[in-house]
């Protein structure tokens, strides 16, 4: 059985669609700027989405009062693909997965004034409220990995299509710059002041961003930007909770699986790209040990900084819109090669024909994730 | 497919079950200490341990006591084997002490240590650091024990090429409050006929869990 | 000097949950890193935070860190330069 990705939404700083988002990158606009936020202070890059836009789009949500900041960006992401695609989450054949990492963390934040439940922090009573929005037959799932929160979140609905019943899987995946976060980043020292250079020599870290984005996984290839996702794998490097293996054992197994009797040319491949020193590193080593050495790689953390659960979903959605239109498109931040392994990043936004990608992702907990999208 | 459990371990609270046999455990007050005396009884020896996190300790002690005197790593590839969780709290217990450490502008020690915890599926990880297994991962999050859940996605975890065993199940830490049930699944072999297991449904589940 | 190393000894064992090591396995020269303690990486920031917390000592440059840790004599001599002893 073949299955699809089909309609999809972006909401970041960027644009509140799939078309506006990929406008902007086509213009090098970055999501990325200095913002100081609550008690931390000092200044670091970081991707947040305007107060007013939000505020003006919350319009379209019937009583949003009632939903939570990170709700609110979820069901306008998930309605704009449910309206495009026709589909309901009352039909029993469609399943929500909700993709996150934090969730409603923003309201253990005892400085933030809010009337919501504790109960809230809960994912599974964030995601049945937005479940509930859309008249949900079946209750929302949620998985929540790290850093390959998404890209799992979509290989897992692509083998529970093919496994049976569901014939569409909404996948959404969801996160907020809090504090807490960004603090938690902060104490790893690994956080960056000017925009990150995911793959550069002069590369300092990362930056952090929010962002919702939603595709639809389906058994039919409905939309116009439709790829069949061909395959998809996961691995452990079983090496450090929080440092990457030097080797890129994890990412290497991950990649090598997913390609596994496959003779397909890989035309480009996303990378988890986080700008990091170690991350950056470790991804171009197991690019080369796969053999990857001529598929042109980008990270898209530089226009967005990394949008943590949401970060899988967004990077394979804007993957899916440039492929559709026979784009590379620059990995942001990025001038002079700071990476050991012999893989070739695209230095400019470049036309040429794309049949298939990679998208890869790792993360905390030694997780790593890769999949294989053809046309 | 037909899948098998070779070998279980639930813990409520401060009891822990393996194989359905209950281990003789002092009933400490802190759920910590409780850890610690599993810990000590089992003869785990693993020092990094004690730097875990509850929910990753209660993961961790929940694996080692199904894997005890079980053959289950040494007859499967650890490459092949999946790790895969579930749990209804995520991280939360440990995310709220890690807001507690920056919720106090005077008090600000954002701690390291504390925050690579604040992901659920960091108990993945130290399982998989533990026993070097390299299989696929996921770590889902979910109202309530979902016996219908574990059993479809070890299916269809088991499906995939590369994957040909599994460590599963439930893992819950939350307010003091402790609640797995990790357990063990491969395929019918000839390698598993002379021990006792279970086949893996959603009854059998709902049965360990009770 | 010696009773602020045995001082850090106990504030480093609390710090990292060293719960299987005693004051006495810390040799006040032995470096902190490498073979014997077995610390990472996430335990060298940790000790970062254990400077804050119990000495108000901020280390701008993490970077510095890895002389300032060398050994528990190291740390204490660091924090006597400080003037925080």
């Amino acid at each position: 059985m073949e299955i699809f990705t089909s309609y999809h939404n972006i909401i970041s700083p960027l644009g509140f669609t799939t078309k506006e988002n990929h406008s902007a990158l086509l213009k090098d606009q970055l999501g990325v700027k200095p913002h100081n936020l609550g008690k931390l202070n000092e200044c670091f890059c970081l991707s947040v989405i305007d107060e007013q836009k939000i505020n003006d789009a919350y319009g379209k949500i019937k009583n949003a009062i009632l939903f939570t900041k990170l709700e609110k960006l979820s069901i306008l992401s998930i309605q704009d693909v449910l309206i495009q695609s026709g589909i309901s989450l009352s039909d029993p054949k469609t399943l929500l997965i909700y993709s996150t990492t934090k969730g409603n963390i923003d309201l253990l934040d005892n400085s933030v004034k809010h009337s919501f439940p504790m109960e809230r922090t809960y994912l599974p009573v964030m995601a049945n409220a937005i479940g509930k929005y859309f008249n949900a037959t079946n209750k929302p799932l949620v998985l929540s990995n790290a850093c390959i929160s998404g890209l799992l979140a979509i290989i897992t609905a692509q083998r529970m299509i093919k496994a049976g019943p569901y014939d569409n899987i909404i996948v959404c995946g969801g996160d907020l710059v809090t504090e807490f976060t960004v603090s938690g980043f902060k104490s790893f020292n690994a956080l960056s002041t000017e925009p990150c250079m995911p793959f550069d020599a002069k590369r300092k870290g990362i930056n952090l961003g929010e962002a919702v984005s939603t595709i639809l996984i389906t058994k039919n290839k409905l939309a116009p930007t439709s790829m069949k996702i061909v395959s998809g794998a996961s691995a452990n490097d079983a090496n450090h909770i929080s440092g990457p293996s030097r080797t890129g054992d994890g990412l290497f197994k991950a990649v090598s699986q997913t390609l596994q009797g496959n003779k397909l040319k890989i035309d480009t491949i996303n990378a988890h790209g986080t700008a990091t020193p170690y991350n950056d590193e470790m991804e171009s080593i197991a690019f080369e040990r796969v053999g990857l050495t001529d598929s042109p790689v980008n990270s898209l953390k530089g226009y967005y900084g990394h949008t943590l659960g949401a970060a899988g979903v967004l990077e394979t959605v804007l993957t899916i819109e440039a492929a559709h239109q026979n784009q590379l498109i620059k990995s942001g931040g990025y001038s002079e090669k700071g990476v050991s392994g012999n893989i070739q990043i695209i230095n400019k936004h470049e036309t040429r024909n794309i049949q298939t990608f990679l998208k890869t992702a790792s993360g905390f907990g030694g997780c790593n994730a890769a999949a294989l999208f053809v046309k | 497919m037909e899948l098998n459990i070779t070998s279980y371990c639930r813990i409520k609270n401060k009891s822990i079950f393996v194989n359905g046999k209950e281990l003789s455990i002092p009933k400490e007050d802190v759920p910590s200490y409780f850890f610690a005396d599993v810990y000590k009884q089992l003869e785990i020896n693993y020092p990094k341990f004690h730097k875990m996190d509850n929910l990753s300790k209660l993961g961790i002690i929940a694996t080692e006591a199904a894997l005890k005197e079980n053959d289950f790593l040494r007859r499967n590839s650890l490459e092949e084997t999946a790790i895969l969780l579930a749990n209804k709290a995520s991280s939360l217990d440990t995310d709220r002490n890690y807001q507690n450490t920056i919720n106090n502008k005077d008090q600000y020690l954002p701690s390291p240590a504390i925050f690579v915890y604040t992901l659920p599926n960091i108990v993945i990880g130290e399982i998989a650091i533990k026993h070097k297994i390299t299989g696929e991962n996921a770590f889902f999050v979910c109202d309530s024990f979902d016996a219908q859940l574990l059993v479809n996605q070890a299916q269809i975890s088991l499906t995939q090429q590369g994957t040909t065993a599994a460590i599963c199940g439930w893992v819950d830490y939350d307010n003091g409050m402790a609640d797995a049930l990790i357990y063990l699944v491969e395929k019918a072999s000839d390698s598993i006929k002379n021990i006792n297991f279970n086949p893996l449904n959603e009854a059998i589940l709902n049965q360990f869990y009770k | 000097m010696d009773a602020l190393i045995e001082k850090l000894k106990g504030q480093i064992i609390e710090q990292l949950n060293l719960a299987e090591v005693k004051p006495g396995d810390i040799k006040p020269d032995a470096p902190l890193f490498g073979d014997g303690l077995g610390l990472d990486s996430i335990d060298a920031l940790e000790l970062i935070v254990l400077l804050e917390k119990h000495y108000g000592i901020k280390i701008q440059n993490p970077a510095d860190g890895k002389k300032i840790f060398e050994s528990v004599r190291s740390m204490a001599q660091f924090i006597k330069d400080q003037g925080k002893s």
